[in-house]
């Protein structure tokens, strides 16, 4: 017993030590004026952008992660915690839309919108008719990332993942819609469709491709490639970026079925009591230099023109960071489902998964 | 336990008011807005789906399989446990601290980090495949399978059973066991006679700590599961966060809940002897 | 046979050291990795240890994870003991339902505990730091009255009313005489409750609010990403840490034990 006494106070005494030394060395020196409490998807910002922005403007910002839009949604919704901005993907942000849920972005108290292409404002016309309510952060495209000296050959379709030859070797989205677009493109389906029977059957080629499946992972299926432990995944755009730094032999191709093509915007919460913060957020994320140090922290596509223009050739043509135009040709954004047809979405993945 | 005191000094009993307090207020309310939550949908209206739906097959699979990991996490805890405590008393490692920390100090360790460790180790491309084909072995197929579940969880609970056999077990008088052999018991027997019967509690305090964890965790099994296994605590988390259905969610705990306590009886009989939970 | 039993002995106790500690090995390897994905080695670098200490968002959870666990551990001693006092003082029938209740959070899942917590909060706190260290203090307070009852149960309470009749204010005696006797108790309690704090992920995971992290929700958030390399420095840190802290400690209580023992006085 004795022992643990001292045990105790050794750690203690540790512990003590490290609590007294740790605040002095972050402090902010800029009075603080308000706070913005903001929902984004994991590590989809440079932490450093959001103590320049308190530094320049004095508003604190409270920032939360989720993993997957939904676990967003849901964390939206309990009203556990009040959001005042919120970053999603497209077919999410048309729910929030759809719900009443966002509020007006103010664009004439922004500087630096002129920085995000048309183009990309043009694709949030999808779900959000008169761009009053999003602005695009990054998009990209889902497609297959696979390991050159693992197959047989160059992959143009999304056959490789059903047709047995890689058993053991895939990894699959562990994304509900992700994982469902794969199945309806593959059969030549619209990843929008509302038909119970294309669902139906989608899900009974999911079930049947299971056994070759190697794991359901959301961004972590990038590592596993790059480490050689599966010859394929299907992943995103960027994440592709990523791979091929880490290892050569890496290709990422969109298959010739079409895919989905993402857009991850931000809006501005019907419940934020400072839009006037929020907005000088938003614009501060439009800035040239931030844009660029978020891009060079996260490798994602991004609408930023002034970033894109700033690139080198090579990085320029590089169709996992800069998907040219054909490449999105035959790719559909996603748009929100019905109720009905989300809850049987859900009920057919519950059922795909505890297979 | 001393019975004639404290009884009488019934005025002393006042001292308990703040964590009695404390109890109601976050220990039974809590659980009263669970069960609310249970037997009620969206609207707010009573129903018992939530409860039910424990029975559907998706669950039972579930549930089951939960049952499996932690039946044979336990299972292999002890399996593990007993003989390591053995050895180090065999070794005399019994009586120096520095065993106690070889236990302790990976609990200080994060345990998130440590089962991604086991993940690199495990893979398809990782460690333990470099060292079997490097010794001319064929490569083994773990990651991403129940084995890879069972191998985490054991490995995280593996100090919470070792600790406690190891307490029971170091406390036995040596002279009792001296006492045995000089009677003319063999090794066996003073084993059976002796060191088995007086670690029971040790047994059960750790089997207490193992089982409950590993039916429930989630983590363990969403890094190394790779997500074609699912545990009933990944289908609660997962009714919390990505499926936003909280009603189903808490039925489904509460169910749980209902489960542990019956499957748990021996429990309030080993309080009585006075040894509880203390692992250290 | 003898010396055959010490060699399987010696060698199933590396078995299970090895196997206790291959992910930890892991970890500290992957600190000197001059690369940011754990699956590729980049060479050897120590500049993981560097950038650790202008991390501010590590350091911050660092810090949020130790005041937790200092926090949470002495106010559950704070309340646990007196409570645990109070409860021994009851009826058998009173004692026990209390004690039932007090296993209800050790029996629970995590999940449960967890879920049930929050669902509570989301009606009256907001949620964040506080809400954070009062589940903490909730799932702490158990381990604390169960490891200070046994020593209640053992002590000689007739010292302490015999002082009592000597005249000594309850005050006095309860610093005299009880408290010294439950030290032990409340020292492994605290110890305890502290490492649980210090491990736990569920419980936090769905009570904390935006902005609060601690090392256990960090990690958790950054699994999908890749960890950041200064996470496996700050690890192998802390396991350095804490093994000199131990072994300083064991060296100094072994001593003293060969000394008291010498004395002939035997402590607990």
């Amino acid at each position: 017993m004795k022992k643990i006494t001292r045990i105790t106070g050794a750690v203690l005494a540790a512990a003590t030590a490290v609590s007294l030394c740790v605040p002095a060395t972050g402090c902010a020196k800029q009075e603080i004026i308000g706070e913005l409490t903001v929902i984004n998807y994991g590590e989809y910002l440079d932490p450093e952008m959001l103590d320049l922005f308190t530094a320049e403007t004095g508003i604190k910002v409270n920032y939360e992660e989720a993993v997957t839009a939904e676990e967003m949604y849901t964390k939206y919704s309990s009203g556990a915690i009040s959001y005042d901005l919120v970053c999603s993907t497209d077919y999410m942000m048309q729910k929030l839309i759809n719900d009443g849920e966002l509020q007006q972005i103010p664009w004439d108290q922004f500087e630096y919108r002129d920085n995000i292409g048309d183009k990309y404002f043009d694709f949030c016309t999808a779900f959000d008719p008169d761009n009053q309510y999003c602005l695009p952060y990054f998009w990209g495209t889902l497609g297959i990332l696979y390991d050159t000296t693992k197959v047989n050959g160059p992959i143009d379709s999304w056959d490789v993942l059903f047709n047995g030859e890689y058993a053991g070797e895939i990894i699959m989205q562990n994304s509900m819609r992700d994982t469902f677009m794969v199945a309806l493109k593959y059969l030549g389906y619209s990843i929008n469709t509302d038909d119970p029977d294309e669902l139906r059957e989608a899900q009974q080629l999911l079930i049947a491709q299971k056994p070759d499946v190697q794991a359901y992972l959301v961004d972590e299926a990038r590592d596993e490639v790059v480490a050689g432990n599966a010859a394929m995944a299907v992943v995103y755009s960027g994440e592709a970026y990523l791979g091929h730094e880490y290892n050569n032999n890496l290709e990422y191709v969109v298959p010739s079925e079409g895919s989905n093509v993402w857009i991850d915007c931000w809006g501005i919460t019907k419940n934020c009591e400072h839009p006037e913060y929020a907005a000088a957020f938003l614009d501060f994320l439009c800035r040239e230099d931030v844009a660029m140090a978020n891009f060079e922290y996260i490798y994602y596509s991004t609408p930023n023109e002034a970033v894109i223009a700033s690139l080198d050739e090579e990085d320029r043509s590089n169709e996992a960071l800069v998907p040219s135009d054909s490449a999105t040709e035959n790719c559909e954004v996603c748009v929100q489902a019905s109720d009905e047809t989300t809850a049987l979405l859900n009920e057919l993945w519950m059922e795909l998964r505890s297979e | 336990m001393n019975e004639s005191e404290g009884r009488s000094s019934s005025r002393r009993t006042w001292l308990s008011g703040p964590y009695i307090l404390w109890i109601a207020v976050f220990t039974i309310l809590p659980l009263i807005v669970i069960f609310k939550y249970s037997l009620t949908d969206n609207a707010g209206s009573f129903t018992l789906d939530n409860i039910s739906a424990v029975f559907s097959p998706i669950n039972m699979k579930a549930i089951w399989f939960s049952f499996k990991i932690a039946f044979g996490c336990t299972f292999f805890c002890i399996l593990l446990s007993y003989p390591m405590v053995l050895a180090m008393k065999h070794l005399g490692l019994g009586k120096k601290s520095f065993s106690l920390f070889i236990i302790i100090l990976p609990m200080w360790m994060n345990f998130i980090l440590r089962i991604l460790a086991w993940q690199m180790i495990l893979s398809n491309n990782g460690l333990l495949n470099l060292l079997l084909t490097s010794l001319g072995f064929e490569p083994v197929r773990i990651a991403n399978t129940s084995a890879a579940i069972m191998i985490g969880v054991v490995y995280d609970y593996l100090p919470y059973m070792l600790l406690p056999i190891y307490m029971a077990i170091m406390e036995i008088n040596e002279d009792l066991i001296e006492a045995a052999k000089d009677l003319g018991a063999s090794g066996f027997t003073v084993f059976r006679k002796v060191i088995l019967p007086l670690s029971v509690p040790g047994l059960l305090s750790g089997t207490v700590m193992v089982f409950v964890p590993s039916m429930t965790s989630f983590v363990v099994s969403d890094i190394l599961g790779g997500g074609k296994l699912q545990l009933i605590g990944n289908i609660i988390e997962q009714d919390f966060t990505a499926g936003n259905n909280w009603h189903m969610g808490s039925g489904l705990s509460v169910a749980l809940m209902i489960f542990i306590l019956i499957s748990m009886p021996f429990t309030a009989k080993h309080e009585d002897q006075g040894h509880e939970s203390v692992i250290w | 046979m003898r010396r055959l039993k010490d060699i399987l002995s010696g060698i199933y106790v590396g078995f299970i050291a090895i196997l206790l500690y291959a992910p930890i090995l892991v970890l500290i390897v992957l600190s000197f990795n001059d690369s940011r994905s754990r699956v590729t080695w980049g060479g050897f670098t120590f500049k993981w240890y560097a950038t650790l200490f202008s991390n501010g968002q590590i350091l911050d959870a660092l810090l949020t994870t130790v005041v937790l666990a200092l926090g949470s551990s002495a106010i559950a001693v704070l309340i646990g003991v007196p409570g645990a006092l109070g409860i021994h003082a009851m009826s058998k029938k009173k004692y026990n339902f209390f004690m039932g209740l007090t296993n209800i959070p050790m029996l629970n899942a995590d999940i449960v505990t967890g879920i049930a917590l929050m669902l509570w909060f989301v009606h009256f706190i907001p949620l964040g730091f506080g809400s954070v260290l009062l589940a903490h203090i909730t799932f702490n307070i158990p381990y604390v009255i169960l490891s200070v009852m046994p020593r209640i149960q053992q002590m000689n309470v007739s010292v302490y009313e015999a002082t009592r009749d000597l005249g000594a204010g309850p005050v006095y005696s309860f610093f005299k005489v009880l408290l010294p006797e439950m030290m032990p108790g409340i020292i492994s309690g605290f110890f305890m409750a502290f490492t649980m704090s210090m491990d736990d992920f569920v419980i936090t995971y769905f009570t904390k609010g935006a902005g609060v992290n601690t090392l256990s929700t960090m990690i958790y958030g950054q699994i999908r990403k890749g960890i950041k390399p200064e996470m496996y420095a700050l690890s192998t840190l802390i396991f350095i840490a804490v093994s000199i802290i131990l072994i300083v400690v064991n060296n100094i209580s072994d001593k003293r034990k060969t000394v008291t023992s010498d004395n002939g006085i035997e402590r607990i």
